[in-house]
């Protein structure tokens, strides 16, 4: 007898997939507001999951030059570059001779780059339109001035300025659409509460990919299969932590139980609010989202889609009863089509 | 140091979270400064005087920490009436000497002093680096001295170093720095609150602050601070240098420098240390305090530890034996001789020249005009392959046919490859166990000079040459094990740690070694690493599980301290300045120092310890004086003696520079070492004319994704790919002006060469207001070169050779240049390029930028225009 | 192409967006999906599968109404576009020697699954329906004789089977599309399974129209009618989602699908003016093959674009958070 949540709403993964008695769910809380930027979470997966080189082109997205997740990086560190105010700090360039705020433009420059990720769609154009509103800031699309630059009195320019950094990853969903879709079984539901690609079983179908809402599983060329992360399952099978929380010094990412992740990020919105930055705010955490909420959740200092992230996700599946439904009527309308067509008068 | 240490800036992270204000001051907005409470935007090089502006915030205001000021430092000193400072003499100290370029520095000394008779005169002193020797103790100064504890004096060191940095003002920092005022006090204001009884405040800097021609001066600055503030030998206080590698700081200790031997004890010279005698007394200066005093046992146990039973009283403990030095042996003067000629053979370990040191094309050429060089590194670096695949290939500098080097290239085992031990910044020795095998033919180190010694001395076993001697002598009888015949490290550990001759025993401390032979220890100051016979080094005692010192976790030295100097955590009587900062203090009822952490004092003397009046050694140190390597136990907020280029820091310029120095009508540094050679030439600054043919400021470091040179990051696919071109940051405004697009092409003219870079513009650069004018800054990697899966221009070869007197240490974190938009010339026509640019700023016939610039008018009187 | 957009020009047929088109944050333009990475190889099934199931209906309505040439038309057609549908759909997979891993599980969460199922009933049952009209080619006697005799039972009886199965083949691939994360495919969920069910109409109209002959083509013009009906009815809907419609007209994309609807349109009327013209009727023919082929890889690259432009994901999840 099927959850009356399994297909949408809150639910517990793990005994849903038939597990009896499972471990609790284990999942990460990146939280952005002391990520660094040091990327040690790129390279620590890479080197334990063996995932190969993704491309070594100079992308001009601030300092991202992996540019998003794909097969051969499931860890992707985006920097977000903002003539913004930081919340807790000094404006950075209070009383400098500078004049407007030139990341609307980098950014466009940056959308247009590409780089060979060996993976499949890999890391496809942006458009340029679109990210020179990335910052959230006032629209801005020209070059600088062509006065001399500090001329003015520098009331014109940059004051606020702000660096986003945040390390994404999959969200290992409570309502995985990837792991729905999958016509093969090789995407599982681990005792933890995760989701797995087994690479002995994924024929390269490609359903998967489409199916998720946050564009993180991807396939990877001249190999043909679907890959993302696997939350380190052969790690905490173990009882280690995933490489990339073990290689974080900052504790960005921090991996545990679930529950008690959500805690503490309750704790640490509160606290950063109290702070001074009100823009803080979990993404991924709440269990009544589209997908039942994330395994892997964030802290975030600003709308998710500044990070490349979909505001409000649901899982595709939520909607599947009603599509076949759908595809029922259609079906029948065929048939009937077809009867009626035959039986109408002979000529 | 998020960029460059982000494992360190955890602590940071940490600190953050408990509420600490982090101030970040860089001229680029990196990543430290997005986590940063405030960042302050400088104009590189201008370090002195945004410090020195903190100096005069805090004594114009009272706000230094006077109980701790008045007792601890020498601020109550009196200075003889001899000497004369900066204020009267447009930016030089008394004493100096034009025809050397150094300081007397006689009339430096305290009132009633004489000039110590054991110290090398200044030139040979700037020659051989002494600076360093002072590493771990301050430069001699003999007997009593006379103090004003009211501060009135107006000799005394309180009121000189107020004269001294009366121009320090906000509007003087805002000028010369081109930060804000505003944020000046903001730095100022916080960091003053934040020091005293209750609080202390810590000061970060990097390898960003050595490399300049004052670089010395710089960290004295903020040495100056933090002893105005009372937080230095506190906890949560002190001046944390972050180092530019794993064990650089194990590298000075147990040095890889041409001027030192283990410990801190110079190499000696031939000329002034003939003898040991005349070594050990130019290291310990008899009837001088402190604990220097033993500088004879130091000695002479690293003579026994060399040359075992050979050793003898009879023969001065093989003292004969020890090469000398002769003059300069630094990196760059060896360059410059390679050039010349005068070097055959070099030897290169994990440095990679080619790219990391300044002046590349002088390097590469330098290499290029050797007879072998041994290349010791894990990959196939641009220091062994400079000869086929340098840029002076193509442009007909160096002919892959002809060049003369023949390159031994030899792999070499990483470091999860071999075990021994790595000395961090505060001086802890951690222990590192070997992970795998390495792999083919790669060794350690340990392996290659173990063999390279064993091998030579059996090629000389039959030799009767008395110059052999010295090799054949050698206590050369490490265990080795496995099948590659890897020396032990333990046994070398245990060397260095020292044991008594006669039992074998392992010194527990440098205070059980002698200096009649019956001890030897290879580093003094590493004693108690081996103590009992255990590594102490390998403690792996989680902090979770021990106090908040964590003292069972590696080992530091000396004897395992912590934090050096922690008697100024008590105040003069012994007792903590407040319950909040505790850490060590004197136990009246067991009559001794106790604490969190090992007192960096003798455990019994009393805080009301008065010496005699001509006590020497140890005994000479009172019961209050916590600096006890300082010959008079004080912190030095004045250096009468040791520092070559003045005994307070001055703002100078830059070497190459935009700006006419608007403090003083000095330029730069007056006694920077200059090296004249016809590769060696350098950008023209004020007063000199045509210093508008490179107008901006540029300043190179790390990237997160990359290491030093990148041979251990552009050769790994994981790291060159997250970093993958050379680029350069420029400003909006500065592509504005220059016609820069966000990734296209930008090359770098200075008079050494043009290098180009992909173009990142990006808000993160802003231009400044300096002196008036706008000042544009940009910012460019270093880590990239020729090889690797991941290649470009260096930033390195921008730079020309001008050292710190002090340290000889290269400034290579500012110059000036031109920026053009596009790619570089190729082949000769970037010669022309270059050629073209020195001509253009008159530079064609070398000439150096003046030393001293105090005939011409100053800035202030001519830059309105 | 999908920015700078005068606000409120298109795309908001009847409804205003809370969030304007042009205003929407985004990661330095890059799409939030991942675009389908399924070739053209998918485009092709879709259209030869459809060309199946729809050819089987026709093949069997023809058997049970007595149209012998174009039942055997129908069960051809059935066949050859489903062996076409087979090898596309191993040939797209990464792996495609590992085809078979798909009857490791049946799942009713992954239409792609059912589809498997769906596919592997109905191929059999339309070989051998088509094979059964072989059965004049075999000799009178012996064992094949036997075969002679007992194939067209066993080909009817398949060729029911088949068509049983058809319409689920037909409908099925529209929830494969929909039940994705692409904004323009998962938005079109009521209406692609009547667009895909009219245009598998269409096409093996089509292809009966320029192959059975004349006589027997009466029901393959109504048919056709009916097709248009379905297609225009569900088409319609496609156009009235909001936002994620935008493709659906606009673009590469949207001169495919127009050019599948004139075609259709085209097609039909040529069908129902071609009466016992054999030249009208393959004309009316081929334009009804082409407009669904046309139709097809609209559909599919509409959904490739609403996937590659972040504007498809981030507006409408942000006026759904807004409302």
């Amino acid at each position: 007898m099927p959850h009356a949540n399994a297909l949408y709403g809150p639910l517990d993964p793990a005994p849903d997939a038939g597990y009896e008695d499972p471990p609790p769910r284990m999942g990460f809380f990146t939280d952005t507001s002391v990520c660094i930027g040091c990327k040690a979470c790129e390279v620590a997966c890479k080197e334990w999951n063996g995932v190969p080189e993704s491309g070594l082109d100079l992308l001009g997205m601030s300092y991202d030059n992996t540019g998003a997740l794909t097969a051969n990086s499931w860890r992707h560190v985006a920097f977000v570059e903002q003539p913004r105010s930081a919340g807790w700090a000094t404006p950075a360039f209070e009383g400098d001779p500078d004049g407007p705020a030139i990341s609307p433009v980098t950014a466009a420059a940056g959308a247009r780059t590409s780089t060979d990720t060996g993976t499949d769609p890999g890391l496809p154009p942006g458009s340029p339109g679109a990210a020179a509103r990335m910052s959230s800031g006032p629209e801005f699309l020209g070059m600088p001035g062509a006065q001399p630059p500090g001329r003015g009195s520098g009331a014109e320019g940059r004051t606020d300025f702000r660096w986003l950094m945040m390390s994404d990853v999959c969200k290992h969903c409570t309502h995985a659409a990837c792991l729905d879709v999958c016509p093969t079984g090789s995407l599982f539901r681990t005792e933890f509460g995760t989701v797995v690609v087994q690479e002995d079983i994924c024929n390269g179908c490609g359903y998967c990919i489409s199916a998720c809402p946050y564009g993180v599983i991807d396939q990877r060329k001249d190999d043909g299969r679907a890959w993302k992360c696997t939350l380190c399952y052969d790690r905490l099978g173990v009882g280690m932590t995933p490489a990339c929380a073990k290689a974080c010094p900052t504790e960005s990412i921090q991996y545990g139980v679930l529950d008690e992740l959500r805690e503490r990020a309750a704790a640490r919105v509160a606290k950063l609010h109290e702070r001074g930055v009100p823009e803080a705010r979990l993404y991924g955490h709440d269990p009544n989202d589209g997908v039942g909420g994330d395994g892997a959740f964030f802290l975030l200092l600003d709308e998710p889609e500044v990070y490349g992230l979909p505001p409000d996700p649901i899982v595709t599946t939520r909607d599947l009863p009603a599509m076949w439904k759908r595809a029922g009527l259609a079906a029948v309308t065929m048939a009937v089509a077809t009867a009626v067509a035959f039986l109408g008068r002979r000529q | 140091m998020a960029e460059a240490h982000p494992v360190g800036f955890q602590w940071v992270m940490e600190a953050k979270r408990r509420g600490a204000k982090v101030f970040h001051v860089d001229p680029r907005f990196t990543r430290t400064s997005a986590l940063a409470d405030s960042y302050l935007p400088i104009r590189a090089g201008t370090d002195i005087a945004l410090l020195g502006g903190v100096v005069r915030y805090i004594l114009d205001n009272e706000l230094d920490f006077r109980e701790y000021v008045v007792a601890y430092t020498n601020a109550a000193t009196i200075v003889t009436e001899e000497y004369a400072d900066t204020e009267d003499m447009h930016g030089l100290f008394s004493g100096f000497n034009d025809d050397n370029a150094t300081y007397d520095q006689a009339s430096w000394r305290y009132e009633g002093h004489s000039q110590d008779q054991t110290t090398r005169d200044s030139e040979t002193q700037r020659e051989t680096a002494a600076g360093l020797e002072n590493e771990s103790h301050g430069a001699p100064v003999g007997g009593e001295t006379e103090r004003d504890e009211t501060l009135q004096h107006p000799r005394c060191v309180y009121q000189i170093l107020k004269r001294h940095f009366s121009r320090y003002t906000p509007e003087m920092v805002e000028r010369v720095c081109g930060i804000p005022q505003e944020k000046f006090l903001e730095l100022a204001q916080a960091w003053t609150e934040n020091s005293g009884r209750e609080r202390t405040g810590m000061l970060v800097y990097s390898v960003g602050w050595t490399q300049h021609s004052v670089g010395v001066q710089y960290i004295r600055t903020g040495a100056i601070i933090q002893l105005l503030l009372g937080n230095m030998g506190r906890p949560g206080g002190g001046v944390m240098a972050l180092r530019g590698h794993a064990s650089i700081q194990g590298s000075t200790d147990i040095p890889t420098l041409f001027n030192l031997l283990p410990g801190y004890l110079p190499m000696p010279h031939h000329a002034e240390h003939p003898t040991l005698d005349k070594w050990v007394d130019s290291i310990a200066h008899p009837g001088q305090k402190g604990f220097w005093g033993n500088a004879r046992t130091y000695g002479v146990n690293l003579l026994k530890a060399y040359w075992g039973d050979a050793a003898t009283a009879d023969n001065d403990y093989c003292y004969g034996y020890m090469p000398r030095m002769t003059g300069d042996h630094g990196t760059y003067q060896q360059v410059l001789d390679m050039i010349d000629g005068k070097v055959k053979g070099y030897f290169l370990l994990g440095q990679n020249p080619a790219v990391g040191s300044a002046h590349g094309r002088a390097q590469r050429l330098g290499m290029a005009n050797l007879d072998w060089l041994v290349v010791r590194d894990l990959f196939e670096i641009e220091s062994a392959t400079f000869w086929k695949n340098a840029p002076e290939i193509e442009t007909g500098e160096i002919v892959p046919e002809k060049c003369r080097t023949e390159v031994f290239f030899l792999p070499a085992a990483s470091h999860v490859e071999k075990e021994g031990t790595f000395t961090q910044t505060q001086r802890l020795l951690q222990w590192r166990e070997k992970a795998v095998e390495p792999p083919g033919d790669a060794r350690s180190e340990l392996w290659f000079f173990y063999h390279l010694g064993r091998i030579i001395r059996e090629r000389l076993a039959t030799s009767t040459k008395p110059r052999d001697r010295a090799l054949l002598d050698l206590t050369w009888d490490y265990p080795t094990h496995g099948p590659n015949v890897e020396p032990s490290a333990e046994a070398v550990l245990r060397e260095i740690n020292g044991y008594d001759v006669a039992t074998g025993r392992p010194l527990a401390s440098f205070t059980e070694m002698k200096d009649d032979g019956s001890t030897l220890g290879g580093c003094w100051i590493y004693t108690g690493v081996y103590a009992d016979g255990v590594n102490q080094a390998a403690r792996r005692k989680p902090g979770s599980e021990q106090s908040l010192v964590a003292p069972e976790w590696g080992w530091a030295w000396p004897a395992n301290r912590r934090i050096l100097y922690n008697r100024a955590s008590a105040d003069p009587d012994g007792n903590p300045w407040s319950e909040r900062k505790k850490y060590v203090w004197w136990d009246p009822d067991k009559s001794e120092w106790t604490g969190y952490d090992v007192p960096d004092f003798e455990k019994t003397k009393p805080p009301s310890y008065r010496p005699e009046r001509d006590a020497s050694g140890v005994a000479g140190i009172a019961g209050d004086d916590p600096f006890i390597l300082q010959g008079d136990g004080k912190g030095w907020l004045y250096a009468p003696t040791g520092v070559l280029d003045g005994p307070m820091p001055t703002h100078y310029e830059p070497v190459e520079s935009p700006v006419r120095n608007p403090l003083y009508r000095q330029q730069a540094n007056p006694t920077r070492k200059v090296y004249t050679h016809p590769i060696n030439t350098l950008n023209p600054s004020p007063p000199q004319e045509h210093s508008q043919v490179f107008p901006y400021v540029f300043t190179v470091s790390r990237l997160t994704e990359h290491h030093t040179a990148g041979g251990m990051s552009r050769t790994v696919s994981h790291l060159a790919e997250l970093q993958p071109e050379m680029f350069v940051e420029v400003s909006p405004e500065l592509a504005a002006l220059r016609g820069l697009t966000h990734l296209g092409w930008a090359h770098l003219v200075t008079s050494r060469a043009a290098v180009e870079a992909k173009v990142l513009v990006t808000d993160r650069v802003t231009p400044l207001r300096v002196d008036g004018r706008i000042i544009h800054q940009v910012w460019l990697p270093y880590h990239f070169g020729f090889e690797g899966l991941v290649t470009g221009d260096s930033a390195n070869d921008l730079f020309g050779i001008t050292l710190d007197p002090n340290v000889l240490i290269q400034e290579s974190k500012v110059g000036t240049c031109d920026v053009r938009p596009g790619r570089r010339p190729r082949g000769p026509d970037l010669l022309d390029l270059v050629v073209d640019y020195r001509r253009r700023s008159g530079n064609l016939v070398h000439r150096y930028p003046p030393m001293v610039t105090t005939d011409v008018a100053d800035s202030s009187s001519d830059q309105e225009a | 192409m999908t920015d700078e957009k005068p606000r409120g020009r298109r795309g908001d047929g009847g409804e205003r967006l809370t969030v304007p088109p042009a205003e929407f944050a985004s990661y330095y333009g890059r799409p939030v999906l991942k675009p389908p990475v399924w070739k053209y190889d998918i485009a092709g099934y879709l259209f030869t599968g459809g060309l199946a199931a729809g050819s089987a209906l026709i093949g069997a309505g023809a058997q049970l109404t007595g149209r012998p040439e174009l039942r055997t038309v129908g069960r051809w057609t059935a066949l050859g576009g489903v062996a076409a549908s087979t090898y596309l759909l191993v040939h797209d997979l990464g792996r495609p020697a590992r085809f078979h891993h798909m009857l490791r599980v049946a799942k009713v969460t992954s239409p792609m699954s059912v589809g498997t199922w769906i596919l592997a009933a109905f191929g059999p049952l339309a070989g051998v329906a088509a094979v059964a009209e072989l059965a004049p080619l075999l000799p009178q006697h012996g064992v094949l004789g036997l075969a002679r005799r007992i194939a067209p039972p066993i080909g009817n009886l398949a060729g029911l089977g088949a068509a049983a199965t058809a319409p689920a083949l037909a409908t099925y691939t529209g929830v494969l599309l929909a039940d994705t994360a692409v904004p323009s495919w998962h938005d079109a969920y009521p209406s692609l399974p009547f667009v895909f069910a009219g245009s598998a109409l269409a096409a093996a109209s089509g292809v009966g129209l320029i192959a059975a002959p004349a006589a027997q083509a009466a029901p393959l013009r109504r048919l056709a009618l009916a097709a248009a009906a379905v297609e225009f009815g569900g088409g319609h809907q496609l156009e009235r989602q909001g936002l994620t419609s935008e493709p659906y007209t606009r673009g590469r994309s949207g001169r495919l699908v127009k050019a599948g609807r004139v075609l259709l349109a085209v097609g039909t009327v040529t069908a129902l003016l071609s009466r016992r013209s054999r030249v009208l009727s393959a004309i009316s023919g081929a334009a009804l093959v082409a407009s669904s082929v046309a139709t097809r890889f609209g559909v599919f690259e509409a959904g490739r674009a609403s996937a590659r432009d972040p504007k498809y994901t981030v507006v409408p999840q942000r006026e759904r958070l807004s409302r």
